[in-house]
């Protein structure tokens, strides 16, 4: 909602009036693109390869292939089709991104230059470590600061993204117990309020899942843990600052309970990006936490991948790290490939990845933290956690919010304002996107019916929140007023209306086939 | 702080508006021992771009690129020319910056790149269906193994001695943890292993790379039957993508699950990551696969349109019960690759295919004619050769030149010390002759 000057958006009735239709189907810069394969024109290339030597193939007795059924696009068609497809995609580039959980912030393109410089984009993972050191010698500064900012003594870096950091970090508990001769424990408490991967990655390193009712304020309490403790309880994998957007006040205590009941605790970093410069982690009492590269540290998550995720560890598990590993010796530095070179008594569980970590995300999260340094980050996640209580001071008295308190860099409230109006929170989201902003999470976390879930991040100035705000509050003004009709019919100027999800899992279409002849 | 919008007086503005006394006031929640007051130390102060770009711009340059000198590496990261068009487009901002395509009425960009990527892997692997991409190929590959296990419901899975070690390394340290019976041929520099013989009622599915780690290529049609003949699946992994330009697909051998690294196409080598792991299957496994689909449906208007689907697999839903733990996929690799596969298209695949063999060929011969031992008859773009003394040592010297030569077969399995005088060769488009010069010349100095 544009408040100054001339109207930008026509009101419904105009809208239908200027709507005549188009002969293509177009309009203006947003196009129907057709699929690739459709596209198609067979013999043409975007791309001129020298021809190849006259030579006698060399294939083993195999004979080369059948067509493949590629289409053939010049280089032209090529542009204009990524061109078009990138015109239907709400990026953080676009616009406001709040989705809660997911921490979309600004992504600096200084980190983009810099991954794209020859010497790190085009180093190959089993050059000499001669010829690589400069590689090397920055896994091991982001591994400083990410150790240093957690307090952590030492960090695994290969993880390719925070789910897979869960796992190394279950891994490596699940290590350190075998090697205390207590394979018995078998057992990890997870809070219902856990994000999926929780339970999916404690099932997947061979655990049992044991859920922890969130208490009515939403946080975990040290009682309900204590119920849940035995012998066979391998950890605790608790999210701190939660999925509901707050601290858990009483964290050390459960970090106190777990340890003293043989376990260890699992921390989900996800929401790292609300403490960073602030809080400690292994001032918690945390072993084991990974860091989502993308989310504290603004690699970009371009459609969904890729992610990084280091897992810092403390003393207690850093023997256990995975392999490969940096170390820093007389001369120079050198990667920890093999069992048969590790030294000092580590043991490490395996190998999680291919190669070394996610390196292009390394550079750009590097770079990031240095554009920061410990000043800025630290302010970085005092402006998310102004900007999120900010939000929920602005809509509390319109929109319910479920638990007390200050929260920290999302804001979470409940669907209850919308109850008899005919509005679901579906369709709210929808009718955000009308307004051009991208929706907040919707319907986690699962501990809240009907949640809204907003995270908008250091990154938004006053002014875009203030529009939010009033986007937001006019949305649900409309709702109470009964416009049930606005939200059902929403969004309206989107490439594309509500799509049919049913119909798309009953009968998956998941590839284009010619059409029958 | 060139990345923060918000002024002093916005706080202060914030603040009133929250009726907080101060931002240390929003923290109340933590644990005054665990308060830290003051930057921590030991960690520099914000810096200017300029001065970030000097820091690593310095890191940067104590590295030898691949493309500044003769290069021969392979073993699982290839280097191959992307197309400028490529990156140009890969770093719009609509893509670099978007996330899961939750809400696909304005991600359909994503959604209609990923179906895309989708058809064009099962029309290279010869499978009927790809998922929206993994992390890599090792990971793909024990996912793999795992998802054999659960169709069959069996518990032993056979890993050729061809395998990639570090496939066979991340699928035992995945898999090991849920107990699965691992049976693993030793290192086959020959190429001349007998899977078969590995098969009985027990196995779950065989895994073979195809070229193999050595680069021998194999006909796997005989070994698809007698494992489907015992009720086992076969899982084939490709670690160089652009050889499913010349060679017979998988799925046309017989292949129940593909899974491959795509760093080949459009993405370039970045020490190692992000990587894109492929993944294929039969329709009649779906519902088995990991990671994420995009799938076609109709919008509310009855128009085309393309949505994630038959999430009911995944953590989000099914969480302790989902077939993986994994949250993303590699987005932005995947539209790399994409969108390279689409400017080569039917005629530039295969001809990209062609010429990397070719090349690898005329390197062979090349070397050969030289005195040099190569140990394959067949191959794709990289074979095994046979260096006097220590392969490291000889990669080593031919490092200073600046040459690199190629992948010792010791820095993969370092246990195994018949293997240390073996050396892999890898050739690509962008080897020059001038190339194969310098290597059969610097090689035939150390002989």
């Amino acid at each position: 909602m544009n408040t100054q000057g001339r109207k930008t958006t026509p009101d419904a009735e105009s809208a239908a009036a200027t709507d005549v239709g188009t002969y293509t189907g177009n309009r203006a810069l947003v196009h129907e693109e057709a699929l690739i394969f459709e596209l198609d024109n067979p013999g043409v290339t975007g791309v001129d390869l020298e021809a190849a030597p006259a030579v006698t193939s060399r294939l083993g007795g195999l004979k080369a292939r059948d067509a493949i059924g590629l289409p053939g696009l010049s280089e032209p068609t090529v542009v204009r089709h990524y061109t078009r497809l990138s015109q239907k995609n709400f990026g953080i580039d676009s616009t406001m991104y709040p989705l809660g959980s997911c921490t979309m912030k600004h992504n600096p393109r200084l980190n983009e230059k810099l991954a794209r410089l020859p010497g790190f984009s085009d180093i190959h993972p089993l050059q000499p470590q001669s010829t690589v050191q400069g590689a090397l010698e920055l896994i091991d500064q982001l591994a400083h600061w990410l150790k240093t900012l957690t307090g952590m003594p030492a960090v695994a870096m290969s993880p390719a993204a925070g789910a897979h950091g869960e796992l190394c970090g279950l891994m490596a508990i699940r290590a350190a117990l075998q090697a205390r001769g207590e394979s018995s424990r078998t057992r990890v408490l997870v809070p219902e309020s856990a994000h999926g991967t929780n339970p999916a990655t404690a099932a997947f390193c061979g655990f049992t899942v044991d859920a922890i009712p969130a208490e009515a304020n939403g946080r975990v309490s040290v009682a309900a843990v204590k119920a849940k403790l035995g012998p066979d309880v391998a950890c605790i994998m608790l999210t701190n600052p939660n999925t509901c957007g707050l601290f858990e006040p009483q964290v050390k205590e459960i970090a106190d309970a777990v340890h003293a009941a043989g376990g260890y605790f699992y921390c989900d970093g996800a929401n790292y990006n609300a403490i960073v410069g602030r809080v400690r982690p292994a001032d918690l009492g945390v072993d084991a936490m990974h860091i989502n590269l993308h989310k504290t540290f603004s690699t970009p998550h371009g459609g969904g991948g890729p992610g990084s995720g280091p897992v810092v560890l403390s003393d207690a598990l850093a023997p256990y790290a995975p392999l490969p590993y940096v170390v820093h010796g007389t001369d120079g530095f050198r990667l920890v490939e093999h069992e048969g070179e590790v030294e000092g008594g580590n043991q490490p569980f395996g190998r999680l990845k291919a190669f070394h970590g996610q390196m292009g995300m390394f550079v750009r999260a590097l770079a990031y933290i240095l554009s920061h340094g410990a000043d800025g980050l630290r302010q970085a996640s005092s402006d998310a956690v102004l900007n999120a209580n900010y939000i929920k001071a602005r809509l509390q008295d319109l929109m319910t919010v479920p638990f007390d308190g200050y929260c920290m860099h999302e804001a979470l409230f409940d669907d209850r304002f919308l109850k008899d109006t005919g509005v679901t929170t579906l369709d709210f989201a929808k009718a955000m996107i009308d307004e051009g902003f991208h929706p907040m999470t919707m319907y986690f976390p699962l501990v809240v019916h009907g949640a809204f879930l907003i995270e908008p991040t250091e990154t938004e100035s006053k002014a875009t929140i203030d529009q939010f705000v009033g986007a937001m509050r006019h949305l649900a003004g409309k709702a109470k007023a009964g416009d049930a009709a606005h939200f059902l019919a929403a969004p309206r100027y989107t490439p594309r209306r509500r799509l049919d999800e049913t119909a798309a899992a009953r009968k998956p279409v998941l590839r284009w086939l010619p059409p029958a002849a | 702080m060139r990345y923060l919008p918000l002024t002093e007086a916005d706080r202060q503005a914030m603040l009133a508006a929250i009726g907080a006394p101060s931002v240390d006031a929003l923290f109340g929640d933590v644990p005054v021992a665990a308060h830290l007051t003051q930057p921590i130390a030991g960690l520099a102060p914000h810096q200017g771009e300029l001065q970030v770009e000097r820091a690593l711009g310095r890191l940067a340059a104590r590295n030898v690129a691949a493309g500044s000198c003769p290069s021969f590496l392979g073993a699982g990261a290839y280097r191959h020319h992307v197309p400028a068009a490529v990156d140009q487009l890969l770093t719009r901002g609509e893509f670099l910056t978007s996330y899961t395509p939750y809400q696909p009425e304005v991600t359909q960009g994503t959604l209609q790149y990923l179906f895309e990527f989708q058809t064009q892997v099962a029309l290279i692997t010869g499978m009927d269906v790809a998922n929206a991409s993994m992390y890599d190929g090792a990971t793909a590959c024990a996912e793999a193994v795992l998802m054999a296990n659960r169709v069959t419901r069996r518990n032993r899975a056979v890993l050729s001695g061809g395998l990639h070690p570090h496939y066979r390394e991340v699928t035992a340290t995945t898999t090991g943890v849920l107990g699965v019976d691992l049976v693993t041929l030793p290192a086959d520099p020959k190429g001349i292993e007998d899977l078969v013989a590995a098969i009985d009622d027990k196995t779950s599915c065989v895994v073979v790379q195809n070229p193999t780690l050595f680069g021998h290529v194999a006909d796997l049609t005989a070994l698809a039957e007698a494992c489907h003949a015992k009720g086992a699946l076969l899982i084939v992994a490709v670690t160089e993508v652009v050889s499913l330009g010349l060679m017979p697909s998988p799925g046309s051998m017989g292949a129940d699950i593909v899974v491959a690294e795509g760093q080949s196409i459009g993405n370039g080598l970045n020490f190692g990551g992000p990587y894109l792991g492929l993944f294929a299957t039969r329709d009649k496994f779906v519902r088995q696969m990991p990671g994420r689909l995009c799938g076609e449906t109709v919008d509310a208007d009855g128009k085309r349109g393309f949505v994630l689907t038959l999430s009911t697999r995944e953590q989000h839903i099914r969480r302790e019960k989902a077939t993986s733990n994994i949250c993303t996929n590699s987005g932005l690799c995947a539209l790399a690759f994409t969108m390279h596969l689409s400017l080569l298209g039917e005629v530039g695949f295969t001809g990209l295919a062609q010429l990397n063999h070719a090349k690898a060929v005329q390197l062979a011969d090349k070397l050969a004619a030289a005195g040099v031992t190569v140990v394959n008859q067949g191959f794709f773009n990289e074979f095994t050769i046979q260096v006097t003394g220590d392969a490291a040592a000889v990669v080593d010297t031919l490092a200073a030149e600046p040459i690199l030569a190629g992948v010792p077969v010791s820095r993969l399995h370092p246990a195994q010390a018949d293997l240390a005088g073996l050396l892999l060769v890898a050739v690509t488009e962008t080897t020059t002759e001038d190339d194969m010069d310098a290597l059969v010349q610097a090689l035939g100095g150390t002989k």
